[in-house]
């Protein structure tokens, strides 16, 4: 297992590679440099050649590349060239807690909500419960986050008043570099993001624990857990349960990646200050360090993630070999 | 005399059954599930409305009336007028002319590359096999959107600026031509290659070893012949049920890259766009937001509920259940 492990991260190491390189030159191919700007903001000539040479825009691309991948393996991503007193790393030490703490919440309601429910539809087969949850996942899947952030944000901030209506509720210093203080403040911030992100993926994890349970409960083995008189109960939980997970774990991969992107959206909708926002005006202000910092930083959380599912894999599923 | 009898009865035998194939099956399955048939419809109602939008839409799309910004519905906007004053209605249904375009195209887009790389995988011998598929896995661990992000603004400041030479001069000129969505999605569909190419190639890995491509083998068919006239249409079913559960995601994922500024160009109406200029009158202006958001919700829930429909139909376990 731990040869398995070690093998995974170091395959995981050309695929990093490989993403910085396409980055690093769809970013440098790009049009427009970090320092064009227009208008009356426009710089003169002579101090955007001196911009570029502190910055080493003008040497050759594949010196430029070293440079950076020597940079990334002592631990410094680079300054970034349009909050010019600050460095990647201090942006990313800022926002990436943030983002993080709403990733896991949203992935904590969609597993919390999606995998209780499939089981009750599953268990309550074609009975109005399993109608009502089998419409509800469908519903949940169908509601981007770009239509149930602004109607959350509408019926329980601005109508009832319940909820802030943005910002977040935490502040550095965080426990452990990224949980947050669990207080009110926080929580009464946190529930609408949250829950923006994480109702579709529950809705995904509810019908695919339904389907997934359907199968298993006919299979043979449980109809011999019942002949045997165990309790409908210890059935469902002790046998059927963890090898009905095995595909709604296959999926926790993927949706990792997208509550990674999900972040995105639900950031700019709800003001949070987390690391979606620099990525996506990162590549606007053509940010050069702060685009290959943020994306080597998503790549390296989809790599471990993937990671992780494949080790859950296995233990759910002692069959599935490591060759 | 013998002989001619039974000649005739069999004869009388073969008229009386009518051939029953599994697209049949499924088609007839299919229309037994009634939310399934009315999103079908639904969706064809899209596409009437998309294709003859210029004629159904009481204003243009791009001729406001700053006058008029911010009206309420009533008689003169039927849903209203956003912050430039121009008519939300019409906007909304031009809006779907980009949604429908970017799941079908998107769809198309993951099909071809997917399908054909999943066939010929599936066929090859193991060592092709496995090298094709380690390349997907590696495909898979990378952040794909994150290019897409990427590929959409360049290609953005590349039509901006007109910097670039004349292949990319050309491109830039078809996706001018249609409102700046080509590359998005050709991007957005191949967002999806992935699971099309596993999908397929799961098929026809469990097809190839069956006895009628043996046959086919045996009598002389050459490979490429076997590929599509024998592989192919026996493994395209499970790949148009996944792939119409992926046009939701498609849509939303265009809607989404709209609503961060990245899809297609103002003033053309894409549902995204209204969503976000409408946001930001929340407060004050819920009307802004309506309009693109119960379109795009229910355009996604009827591709949602189709898909579903024909993986049922598809699929004789889950059937009757």
């Amino acid at each position: 297992m731990t040869k398995y492990i070690i093998r995974r991260l170091l395959w995981g190491i050309p695929v990093l590679f490989f993403v910085i390189l396409v980055v690093f030159i769809l970013v440098r191919i790009m049009p427009g440099g970090p320092f064009d700007f227009a208008g009356d903001k426009s710089l003169p000539p002579s101090v955007v050649k001196n911009l570029e040479a502190k910055y080493h825009l003008n040497d050759p691309i594949w010196k430029q590349f070293v440079d950076y991948l020597w940079g990334v393996l002592r631990g410094d991503l680079g300054p970034s060239f349009r909050y010019r007193n600050r460095t990647v790393n201090e942006i990313i030490a800022q926002g990436l807690p943030v983002s993080a703490q709403l990733g896991m919440l949203a992935m904590l309601i969609a597993i919390g909500i999606g995998i209780p429910l499939g089981i009750i539809a599953a268990l309550r087969q074609n009975t109005i419960v399993d109608y009502l949850a089998t419409f509800f996942a469908i519903v949940g899947v169908s509601i981007p986050a770009i239509v149930m952030g602004p109607l959350l944000i509408w019926i329980f901030a601005l109508k009832l008043q319940w909820f802030p209506v943005s910002r977040w509720g935490a502040e550095p210093p965080y426990f452990l570099g990224f949980l947050p203080k669990p207080d009110l403040n926080f929580w009464r911030h946190a529930i609408l993001p949250a829950f923006t992100l994480g109702t579709g993926l529950s809705a995904s994890i509810a019908r695919l624990t339904r389907a997934s349970l359907l199968q298993v409960i006919r299979e043979d083995y449980i109809r011999t857990a019942r002949a045997k008189g165990l309790a409908e109960r210890l059935v469902i939980f002790r046998h059927a349960l963890k090898n009905s997970m095995i595909p709604v774990v296959t999926i926790l991969g993927p949706m990792f990646a997208a509550v990674l992107t999900g972040t995105f959206v639900v950031e700019q909708i709800f003001a949070i200050p987390g690391l979606g926002k620099h990525f996506v005006t990162s590549i606007g202000n053509r940010d050069y360090p702060i685009i290959l910092g943020t994306t080597l930083l998503y790549g390296v959380a989809i790599v471990i993630a993937n990671l992780l599912v494949d080790i859950v894999y296995a233990w759910l599923d002692p069959r599935i070999r490591f060759d | 005399m013998s002989t001619v009898k039974t000649t005739t009865a069999n004869n009388l035998q073969f008229a009386a059954r009518k051939e029953r194939s599994p697209w049949g099956d499924a088609w007839r399955a299919l229309l037994k599930n009634r939310l399934a048939v009315a999103s079908g419809i639904f969706i064809i109602l899209l596409i009437f409305v998309a294709v003859f939008a210029k004629y159904i839409a009481p204003y243009p799309y791009d001729k406001g009336n700053l006058l008029d910004n911010y009206a309420l519905p009533g008689p003169k906007y039927l849903l209203g007028a956003d912050f430039l004053g121009r008519d939300i209605l019409s906007r909304t249904i031009y809006g779907t002319q980009v949604s429908l375009a970017v799941g079908f195209v998107g769809a198309f887009v993951s099909l071809l590359v997917g399908m054909t790389y999943g066939l010929i995988s599936g066929y090859s011998s193991t060592r092709v096999d496995n090298l094709m598929m380690r390349f997907v896995d590696f495909l898979y661990a990378m952040p794909i959107l994150i290019f897409v992000i990427l590929l959409q603004v360049y290609f953005k400041a590349v039509a901006r600026t007109g910097a670039g030479g004349p292949f990319l001069h050309t491109l830039v000129a078809i996706d001018n031509k249609m409102g700046g969505m080509f590359f998005i999605f050709i991007a957005i569909g191949l967002l999806n290659w992935l699971g099309m190419a596993r999908i397929m190639r799961g098929q026809v890995l469990s097809l190839k070893r069956k006895e009628f491509i043996e046959a086919a083998r045996s009598i002389g068919a050459s490979d490429l012949r076997i590929i599509f006239r024998h592989l192919f249409p026996n493994a395209l079913g499970p790949c148009i049920v996944a792939e119409t559960l992926a046009i939701p995601g498609y849509i939303s994922t265009e809607a989404f890259l709209s609503f961060l500024g990245l899809g297609v160009n103002a003033p053309r109406p894409s549902w995204g766009i209204m969503i976000s200029e409408g946001y930001v009158g929340l407060r004050s202006y819920p009307h802004l937001l309506l309009a693109p958001a119960v379109a795009l919700t229910l355009t996604i829930l009827a591709f949602n509920f189709l898909g579903d429909g024909l993986r049922d139909a598809f699929d004789p376990r889950l059937r009757g259940q």
